[in-house]
C-alpha cells in the first residue's frame, strides 16, 4: 500500500479540508419535527372524530414553533460562520448542488400530482363516461354519467356534490376578469425584476438590488392574494371546493401546493431583502439570495405549467 | 464557534453529545447501521408472528386484524427502517473513504437525516399499541383499504411516511453532492470503486421516486381527511390511480433496495477472488440501465388490474429486458471468480449465496413478468417467495456480507470467523427452508396475506415456519458477532484482506476520526 503521507503530499489542493463542527440543530429540528407531525396528526383524527382540539392544536403549534425557531438559528450560524470566511470553496460548491438537487425533488413531487391530472384526464374520466377500453366501468357504475373535462357532473353527487362551475378559461372576451390571467402576468414579471435584483448584486449596485427585490416580493404577495380571493370565490360562489369531485380535487391541490410554495419563495425573498438592507451579500458570493431565487424561478415554471394544463386547457 | 481547522485535531465529542449533534459520516453511518439493526430485528419479531400464526391451519395465536396489522408492519419496517437506512449507513460510511473525502458534503444535513427515522418509527410502531391498532392495509397500502375503510392510525402512517421521505431525500441529495463534489483530484467517474457508482445510481432513483410517494400519501391524507376524490371512482376519481402512482415509487424502490447489494457484492467478490473486477465498465452500464428500465416497468405490478392490451404487452416486454443488464451483473461475477485464488471467509460466503439466490429470485422474477402467466401467479405465495428471495439473500446477505467485510476497518479488530461462519450456514439453510417452499405453495394457489389456509397447504408451511425459526434465531449469532468484535479481537491490519483494493484500505484499522484532512492523489 502507498504511503499516505506522501500521497496527502502530492493532493493537487492547497487548502485542507474542511469540516463544520458540531451542532445541536439537526437534532432540534427533528424533535420539532416529529412533534408537529405527531399532534397534527392527532389534531385531524380529533377534527374527524367531532372531539375537542384544544391540546392537539396548541402542541401542533408549538411543534411548528420549534421547527421554525431552530431553522431560524441555524441558518444565522450558516451565515454567521460564512462571514467568518470558515467554509471552503468546496463547501460552498456543495450548498449549490444541494439547493440544485432539492429544487429536482420538487420537481418530483410536482411530477405526481400533474401525473394523478394527466392518468385521471386522458383516461379514468373517459372510463367513467363510458367510453374506452374500460368504458364498461362506467356503463356499469354510473350509466348516468358523462365524460367531459373540467367535470362539473360527478359521478355521484351525493358523496361529492356538484361544483356550479370550474375555473376553466373563460375565453378571449372575458380574459381581463380572469385571475388566473393576472396571477400568470405577475409571476412571470417577478421572475424578470429578481433577475435584474440578481444582475445588480452581481455589479455591486445595492441599491438596486433593494429596490426590485422588494418588488419581486411585492408582487409575490399580490400574486397570493389575487390566488386568496379566488380560493374565496371558488368556495363562495362556484360551489367547488375539495369535496366537489376530481376536478375540484386537481385543482386545488395542484394550484394549492404552487400557492404554499410561493408562500415559501416569497418568505425567502424577503429574508434576502432584510439581508440586503443590513449589508449582507458581496458581488462574488452571494449563494443565499441565488438560492431563493432559483426557487423564486422554479415556482415560477411550475406556475406556467398549471395555467396551461389546470386552467387553459 | 471554533475555527475549523483546529477542528480536524479534536475527537469526538464527549458523551451524549457525540452522537446527538453528531456531523461526523462514521458516527452517522454507525447511528444508521445500529439503528437498522434494530429495526431488522423489529421487523423480524413480526415476521415470527406470522409464520407461527401460519404453522397451522386455523387461528392459533392471533386474530386477522392484528395479523394484517403483522403484515404491514413488517413489511414497512423492514424496507424503510431495516434495509434503506442499513444502505445509506455503508454509504456513509464507506463514500467518502472511498472517493478521499474528508466526510460527507453536507455534514449537518447528514444528522438531520438520520434523526427523524427514530422518531418516524416510534411514532410508526406507537400505533400498535393503540386501540384501533397498527396500519392493517398491506405495506403497499392501497386505496380504498387505506382511505375509506382505514382506521385512525392512518393519519400516523402518513406522516411516518412523510418523515422517511424527508429523510431520504435529504440523505440522497448528499450522497450526490459528496460523490459530485469531494472526489479527491484524480478519482474520475470510471475511476470511483463500484459501491460508488451504485450508491450515485441509486441515489438519483431516491430523488426521482421518494418525492412521488410523499406526493401519494399527500392525496391519501386529503381524501381522507379534506373530502377529496383521487382515489374515489364516485367522484370521478380511480383507486387504480393509487396503484399507478404508488408503484411509479414502488418499483424504482427495489431497485433502490438492491443497487448498492451489487455494489457490495461487486467490491467483496473481486477482494476474495484477488482478481480486479471483470467488466467494470460494463458494470457501470448495467447499473445505469437497471435504474433507467426501473423507471419504466411499474405496471407489471398491475397486471390484474385490468388496462388496455398494449399497456399489458409494453410493460411485460420492458420487465423483462431487464434481466438483459442483470444477467451482465451475474455474467462478471461468476467471471471474476474464474481462475481466481478465491478464500471463503464469511464476506465471501454471503456475497456467493448472495450471487446464486438473487439470481434464482431474478428468475422467478421472469416469471412474474410473463403476462399471462402472473394471471396465475398474482397475489399467491408464489409472489412472496419472488421478493424474499432477492430482498433476504439478496438485499439482507449483501448487507451481511458488507458488515463483516468491513467491521474489521470499521472496528479495528477482526471479527470471529467462526461464528461468522455458523452465522452464514444457518441463515443459508435456514432461509432457503424458509422461501424455498412457499414458491410450491404459491404455485398451488395459496393465497397472500391471510392468516388461515387450506388443509393441503399445511406441510410446506410448517417447512416454511421452521425455517423462518432458524433463520431469524441465527441472526443473534450476528448480533454477538458485532458486539464481541466491537470490544475486542486480533487487531486488524489497514489492508485487512489480502486482495484488497481501493481507498479506504489505505487508511489504518480502525480509520482516524477525520478520514482523509488533505485530498489523497489517485493514480
Amino acid at each position: 500500500m502507498a504511503n499516505m503521507a506522501s500521497k496527502q503530499a502530492s493532493g493537487g489542493y492547497d487548502q485542507p479540508y474542511y469540516v463544520p463542527e458540531h451542532s445541536p440543530f439537526p437534532i432540534a429540528a427533528s424533535v420539532g419535527l416529529a412533534l408537529f407531525v405527531f399532534s397534527l396528526g392527532h389534531l385531524l383524527n380529533d377534527i374527524k372524530a367531532g372531539e375537542g382540539t384544544g391540546l392537539a392544536s396548541v402542541m401542533t403549534f408549538a411543534g411548528f414553533a420549534v421547527i421554525a425557531t431552530t431553522l431560524f438559528f441555524w441558518f444565522s450560524t450558516q451565515i454567521r460562520e460564512n462571514h467568518q470566511g470558515l467554509p471552503g470553496a468546496q463547501l460552498k460548491r456543495s450548498y449549490v448542488l444541494g439547493m440544485y438537487w432539492f429544487i429536482f425533488s420538487e420537481v418530483m413531487f410536482f411530477a405526481a400530482f400533474f401525473g394523478a391530472l394527466f392518468y385521471v384526464r386522458m383516461w379514468v374520466v373517459g372510463w367513467l363516461g363510458g367510453e374506452g377500453d374500460k368504458g364498461i366501468t362506467g356503463q356499469m357504475l354510473y350509466p348516468e354519467f358523462q365524460a367531459t373535462w373540467p367535470v362539473v357532473d360527478n359521478p355521484n353527487p351525493a358523496l361529492f356534490p356538484d361544483p356550479e362551475e370550474s375555473m376553466a378559461w373563460p375565453g378571449f372576451s372575458g380574459m381581463l376578469s380572469y385571475l388566473p390571467l393576472w396571477n400568470t402576468i405577475l409571476l412571470i414579471s417577478s421572475s424578470f425584476t429578481v433577475h435584474i435584483a440578481h444582475t445588480a448584486l452581481k455589479n455591486g449596485n445595492r441599491q438596486k438590488l433593494i429596490t426590485w427585490l422588494g418588488l419581486t416580493v411585492l408582487l409575490g404577495i399580490v400574486f397570493l392574494f389575487l390566488q386568496i380571493e379566488e380560493y374565496s370565490h371558488a368556495y363562495s360562489e362556484l360551489g367547488l371546493t375539495l369535496n366537489s369531485g376530481i376536478y375540484g380535487s386537481t385543482f386545488f391541490l395542484l394550484t394549492g401546493f404552487h400557492g404554499f410554495h410561493v408562500t415559501l419563495g416569497a418568505f425567502m425573498l424577503s429574508v434576502m431583502f432584510f439581508r440586503a438592507l443590513k449589508g449582507h451579500f458581496k458581488p462574488e458570493d452571494h449563494f443565499g439570495f441565488e438560492a431563493a431565487s432559483w426557487y423564486w424561478h422554479f415556482v415560477d415554471v411550475v406556475w406556467v405549467c398549471l395555467f396551461i394544463f389546470v386552467y387553459i386547457l | 464557534m471554533a475555527s475549523g481547522h483546529d477542528d480536524h485535531h479534536h475527537g469526538p465529542a464527549k458523551g451524549i453529545k457525540r452522537w446527538l449533534f453528531a456531523t461526523n459520516h462514521k458516527d452517522i453511518g454507525t447511528m444508521y447501521l445500529v439503528f437498522s439493526l434494530a429495526m431488522f430485528l423489529l421487523g423480524g419479531t413480526f415476521a415470527l408472528v406470522i409464520r407461527a400464526e401460519l404453522f397451522q391451519p386455523g387461528l392459533q395465536f392471533v386474530q386477522p386484524d392484528f395479523f394484517n396489522q403483522m403484515t404491514t408492519m413488517h413489511g414497512l419496517v423492514m424496507v424503510f427502517g431495516a434495509v434503506m437506512p442499513a444502505f445509506v449507513g455503508l454509504a456513509n460510511w464507506m463514500v467518502p473513504l472511498m472517493i478521499g473525502a474528508p466526510d460527507m458534503a453536507l455534514p449537518r444535513m447528514n444528522n438531520w437525516s438520520f434523526w427523524i427515522l427514530p422518531f418516524a418509527f416510534t411514532m410508526l410502531a406507537s400505533t400498535l399499541l393503540t386501540d384501533a391498532g397498527a396500519p392493517n392495509f398491506g405495506w403497499t397500502f392501497y386505496a380504498p383499504l387505506s382511505t375509506t375503510y382505514a382506521t385512525s392510525s392512518v393519519t400516523f402512517f402518513i406522516f411516518a411516511v412523510h418523515m422517511m421521505g424527508i429523510s431520504s431525500i435529504m440523505g440522497a441529495i448528499n450522497i450526490i453532492a459528496t460523490i459530485q463534489n469531494l472526489r479527491a483530484p484524480g478519482m474520475t467517474y470510471m475511476k470511483m470503486p463500484l459501491f460508488v457508482w451504485t450508491w450515485l445510481i441509486t441515489a438519483y432513483l431516491l430523488l426521482l421516486v421518494m418525492p412521488v410517494l410523499a406526493g401519494v400519501v399527500t392525496m391519501m391524507l386529503f381524501d381522507v381527511h379534506f373530502g377529496t376524490s383521487f382515489f374515489s371512482a364516485a367522484g370521478g376519481g380511480d383507486p387504480v390511480l393509487f396503484q399507478h402512482v404508488f408503484w411509479f415509487f414502488g418499483h424504482p424502490e427495489v431497485y433502490i433496495m438492491i443497487l448498492p447489494a451489487f455494489g457490495v457484492v461487486s467490491e467483496i467478490i473481486a477482494t476474495f477472488s484477488r482478481k480486479k473486477l471483470f467488466g467494470y465498465d460494463s458494470m457501470v452500464y448495467a447499473t445505469s440501465s437497471i435504474a433507467f428500465l426501473s423507471l419504466i416497468v411499474w405496471v407489471h405490478h398491475m397486471f390484474v388490474t385490468g388496462m388496455p392490451l398494449a399497456g399489458e404487452l409494453f410493460f411485460m416486454y420492458a420487465t423483462m429486458l431487464i434481466a438483459v443488464p442483470t444477467g451482465v451483473k451475474v455474467f462478471n461475477w461468476v467471471t471474476t471468480m474464474f481462475k481466481g485464488s478465491i478464500s471463503f471467509e464469511t464476506p465471501m460466503l454471503f456475497a456467493i449465496a448472495f450471487v446464486v439466490l438473487f439470481t434464482c429470485g431474478g428468475f422467478t422474477g421472469l416469471m412474474l413478468a410473463i403476462a399471462p402467466a402472473d394471471f396465475q401467479y398474482h397475489d399467491t405465495y408464489f409472489v412472496v417467495a419472488h421478493f424474499h428471495y432477492v430482498l433476504v439473500p439478496g438485499a439482507v446477505f449483501s448487507l451481511m456480507a458488507a458488515a463483516y467485510y468491513w467491521l474489521p476497518k470499521w472496528t479495528g479488530n477482526m471479527y470471529d470467523e467462526n461464528l461468522g461462519r455458523v452465522h452464514f450456514w444457518l441463515s443459508f439453510i435456514g432461509i432457503n427452508i424458509l422461501f424455498f417452499p412457499q414458491h410450491f405453495l404459491g404455485l398451488a394457489g395459496m393465497p397472500r396475506r391471510i392468516p388461515d389456509y387450506a388443509l393441503q397447504f399445511t406441510d410446506f408451511n410448517m417447512m416454511s415456519t421452521v425455517g423462518a425459526f432458524l433463520f431469524g434465531f441465527s441472526q443473534l449469532i450476528f448480533v454477538w458477532v458485532v458486539i464481541k468484535c466491537v470490544k475486542g479481537g486480533k487487531k486488524a491490519t489497514a489492508e485487512v484482506w489480502d486482495g484488497s483494493h481501493g481507498l479506504e484500505w489505505t487508511l489504518p484499522s480502525p480509520p482516524p476520526y477525520h478520514s482523509f484532512t488533505t485530498p489523497p492523489a489517485i493514480k
